[in-house]
């Protein structure tokens, strides 16, 4: 680790010697003068997310947060520019008066981090590339980024993609940014492809008897003409009965036995064809009226929210492990979860959120080697105060960890930017 | 054959071409390995067939273990290498060197995994992209992204140049419907990123290679996305009096939150040309053509289409035609289809260009193409992804008279640089490769392309794999950036264009 350095800039610092650039020029001459003097510096937005990833090697931190505001939005264009550190809160709004969203659903790690809402920045959630509920039909963070502009690790101001959506100009460099957690550039601008909103939605939720039947139901929903927009397995674990008080306070709805295992999924449209595919659904799910019960518009939405807040996980204290893999492999993993760890089930039965109630890593370890064995991959989202890092929070393989290791090179020889908060040595 | 600047020849490598071709022969079969000149001739050139360039030699491989071999030995040995897939891109990415191995991923022509359950095909690159949807369609799957040349292109080129289609606005390109690569790097290292599982952590390396015109390595494998064919697909085809009539009616159905599955805007010089070609029955006086796709369930494309229908009336459309059964609706298709065979019916050559554009300024574009074209005194026909902003101006001309071609490769490029004024890109989906390659910097400067090259570096330090392609080499922005057919004779005439 190398120690704090002076820069030689007008550059404002707060009192706990954080850098605020308040432009990308500023951002660009901070990191020239880090590079020159090999002085790492952590990046942060609004700190909503910093808590994932491992801690960086850096002497100095700079935020990006003065970084913000919206520079252009065309909605008959279906595009957003925005500089980097603009809240997400703030895009929301403005594309809601124009009866758009961002359609990868973004998740608010706010809930789970400290009980409250806080869903940061579009910078931040580039960085991670998580998407909410909707990924299995619209695509991730990554689908919907269709520029940016940034500063790489030796100061340079670099940028790629643009404003229209068939682009195919050079490396498409807007993906290999998205997930990246801050380690290639410092960014200044984000363009984002914007979709209209549905006129409404109803959510479906359907009682399974045994995994086998969930699957079953999730192949056929994700097999149909009728598109879900969202579909959520939440297990009963009686056997746990704080995670059953939990999760019975979050998913109190009128018309949802939260008590009981069940599995809710979205559709999306006009009122007419909300009906016509909930009914084309029952029909090849071959569900009658009694197995179901469904959730109106007013129901629908904040039961949405509260998924993609990951509310049932709220403050979790414990390590929270985000693990996707291939849904064939989905009921193996139901099972092997079942009254062992709590979690849920999202994307159509590839994403498992999980909480791992352990002081071990053992375990960790023990769910790594399934997700790898089953052809995925898992993220220790949040750790418990007594991990010790001795298990790897991310998934990588040695080939594209020497691969990663090149490409972080191309953008930061010097490992300026987020040094190690990915993987060590990157 | 046009000029173009290629990479300084290795005449060492061309002197010891016996020996490279002795041992290539003993990396794969010796009859994957094509030395002879008429041997070769096939593979002189990709469907930018005005430039052609004879490789050192063809080789075939087999399997990936073969092509990790064959890199590895080019690696130590610096012999550089093309890689082609089907060699029908538009911008001459597969274009051979003469003292490169052009690497043929011909032989990787199977479908290994069709998995319902995880809804994605395992498959070799080789495989038509209309492949992968006829292995499907019996279970009602179908492979979303459909460049126009699907009966042919493989779907390792479609990986290599992030090919697109008339459905990307709501259905995305290539890169948003695959799920894994196997590649092998230029010094033999074989390499997995993604699988059947969505997002793969860390950095994208998949959405890096995709798109990157086989100069980062060669796809071996591809596991691609299956989505459940549509229950119902209508189309409407709509006639405006002015262009900007057109333009407007078809923001609006953007705007209004419609997001149709294709868009496609032609105008009056190719409502004639195609209508005549190919008698799709168009709507001759109408200045500008619409042509809207909705699919989704009965009711909800019913409903879109009313909306459609409301908005073209709002904007004074002169003729409007909703497709009632499949048939009619492919009759709409059937005139844009054949959009560029017609314009070769009119001339002696066409140039196709390849730009994108925000869709508000379509009319801008057009205006701007149509004062060019009476300054250059070529005819030019337009056609519009209007649904992703993808534009494809043909340019008439007769390519025996020098100086009509001089004029047409201005033309051309200055029809590039009015994208980029207008806030759009040189290529939506044909490829930069060596085409566009000196108009890179219209839209990057030079911190933008050196990063670029710095990441090329940083895979393939030797500068081995594909060179010459992408980025310029002449260091100046020289009139380039246009497709060029001869007496209709584009490599795969019966390819449809769009």
């Amino acid at each position: 680790m190398s120690t704090k350095i002076k820069i030689n800039s007008q550059i404002f610092q707060d009192s706990n010697n954080i850098y605020y650039p308040k432009d990308e020029s500023e951002v660009s001459d901070l990191i020239r003068e880090l590079y020159k003097q090999d002085s790492p510096t952590e990046i942060i937005g609004n700190n909503s997310k910093s808590f994932i990833g491992n801690k960086t090697q850096s002497a100095n931190t700079t935020s990006l947060s003065k970084i913000s505001g919206i520079i252009d939005y065309r909605p008959e264009e279906l595009y957003i520019k925005v500089k980097a550190c603009t809240p997400i809160n703030e895009i929301e709004q403005v594309l809601s008066e124009n009866n758009q969203e961002l359609a990868f659903e973004p998740i608010d790690f706010g809930y789970i981090k400290e009980g409250k809402s806080n869903k940061g920045t579009i910078a931040g959630y580039l960085s991670c590339n998580y998407a909410g509920s909707r990924r299995f039909k619209v695509g991730s963070v990554r689908d919907h980024v269709l520029g940016f502009k940034g500063v790489n690790g030796k100061g340079d101001i670099i940028k790629s993609g643009g404003t229209v959506v068939k682009n195919v100009t050079g490396y498409d460099l807007s993906k290999l940014i998205a997930g990246s957690f801050g380690t290639l550039v410092a960014l200044t601008e984000i363009i984002l492809k914007v979709l209209p909103k549905k006129d409404s939605s109803k959510t479906v939720i359907i009682y399974p008897s045994n995994f086998e039947q969930i699957y079953d139901f999730f192949n056929k929903l994700s097999s149909s003409s009728s598109e879900i927009s969202g579909a959520v397995f939440v297990p009963e674990q009686s056997k746990d009965k704080d995670f059953v008080t939990k999760k019975n306070s979050v998913f109190k709805f009128n018309d949802l036995k939260s008590n009981i295992s069940f599995i809710a999924f979205r559709v999306e449209g006009d009122k007419i064809s909300i009906e016509e595919k909930i009914n084309n659904l029952k029909k090849e799910l071959k569900l009658s009226n009694s197995d179901i019960s469904t959730l109106d518009v007013y129901q629908s939405e904040p039961f949405w929210k509260k998924v993609n807040n990951l509310e049932i996980f709220e403050k979790t204290e414990h390590n929270l492990i985000r693990m996707v893999i291939p849904p064939a492999n989905g009921s193996k993993l139901c099972k092997h979860l079942e009254n062992n760890h709590n979690y849920f089930v999202d994307w159509c039965g590839s994403l498992f959120w999980i909480e791992v109630n352990s002081k071990k890593e053992e375990k960790i370890k023990d769910l790594k080697k399934m997700a790898k064995d089953f052809g995925g991959y898992l993220t220790v989202i949040k750790t418990s105060s007594e991990y010790d890092y001795g298990e790897a929070i991310f998934t990588v393989d040695k080939v594209r960890l020497m691969i990663s290791e090149k490409v972080k090179q191309s953008f930061d020889p010097k490992r300026i930017l987020n040094p190690g908060k990915m993987y060590r040595g990157v | 054959m046009s000029e173009i600047a290629l990479p300084k020849i290795d005449s060492s490598i061309l002197n010891r071409k016996s020996e490279i071709v002795k041992k290539l022969s003993k990396l794969t079969n010796i009859e994957n390995v094509l030395s002879e000149a008429d041997e070769l001739r096939p593979y002189e050139t990709d469907a930018l067939s005005v430039y052609t360039q004879t490789p050192l030699a063809v080789v075939l491989p087999e399997n990936t273990e073969e092509v990790s071999e064959i890199l590895k030995y080019c690696h130590s040995e610096n012999i550089k290498v093309v890689p082609r897939g089907a060699g029908t891109g538009l911008s001459g990415g597969a274009l051979p060197l003469q003292d490169a191995i052009l690497l043929g991923l011909g032989k990787f022509n199977k479908i290994l995994e069709i998995d319902y359950e995880n809804k994605c095909v395992v498959t070799q690159p080789g495989v038509t992209n209309l492949g992968i949807t006829h292995a499907v369609q019996h279970k009602g799957f179908y492979y979303a992204p459909d460049p126009s040349s699907q009966l042919a292109c493989s779907i390792g080129g479609n990986v290599a140049e992030n090919s697109g289609g008339v459905h990307s606005l709501k259905y995305g390109t290539t890169t948003n419907n695959i799920l894994g690569v196997q590649m092998v790097m230029m010094d033999g290292t074989i390499c997995r990123f993604g699988g059947k599982s969505f997002d793969q952590e860390g950095y994208d390396l998949m959405g890096l290679i995709c798109g990157s015109e086989g100069l980062l390595g060669v796809v071996t494998e591809v596991t691609v996305k299956i989505l459940k064919t549509p229950e119902v697909v209508r189309a409407a085809l709509i006639g405006f009096p002015s262009i900007k009539e057109g333009g407007d009616a078809a923001s609006e159905i953007i705007s209004s939150g419609i997001v149709p599955a294709g868009m496609e805007i032609m105008d009056k010089a190719l409502i004639e040309a195609t209508d005549n070609f190919s008698k799709a029955g168009y709507p001759r006086d109408a200045e500008l053509l619409l042509i809207v796709e909705l699919d989704g369930t009965e009711s909800e494309v019913n409903e879109l289409i009313k909306k459609v229908e409301v908005i073209c009336k709002k904007n004074n459309c002169s003729s409007l035609k909703l497709s009632n059964s499949e048939k009619e609706r492919l009759s709409f298709w059937a005139g844009r289809k054949a959009a560029f065979p017609a314009c070769g019916a009119m001339a002696p050559d066409y140039y196709c260009m390849d730009g994108s554009i925000p869709r508000g300024k379509l009319a801008e574009a057009l205006l701007e193409i149509k004062k060019l074209s009476e300054k250059y005194e070529l005819p030019v026909a337009n056609c519009f992804h209007a649904g992703d902003g993808n534009l494809h101006p043909l340019i008439m001309f007769d390519g025996n008279d020098k100086e009509q071609l001089r004029k047409t490769e201005e033309f051309g490029s200055e029809i590039l640089k009015t994208c980029v004024r207008l806030g759009g890109v040189i290529t939506g989906e044909h490829g930069v490769g060596i085409e566009k390659r000196e108009l890179m910097c219209e839209m990057f400067n030079d911190n933008d392309i050196q990063q670029q090259l710095s990441i090329k570096k940083s895979l393939d330090e030797k500068n081995l794999l594909n060179p010459g392609k992408v980025y310029p080499i002449l260091r100046k922005c020289a009139e380039e950036g246009r497709v060029h057919v001869h007496k209709n004779k584009d490599k795969f005439p019966d390819l449809p264009r769009f």
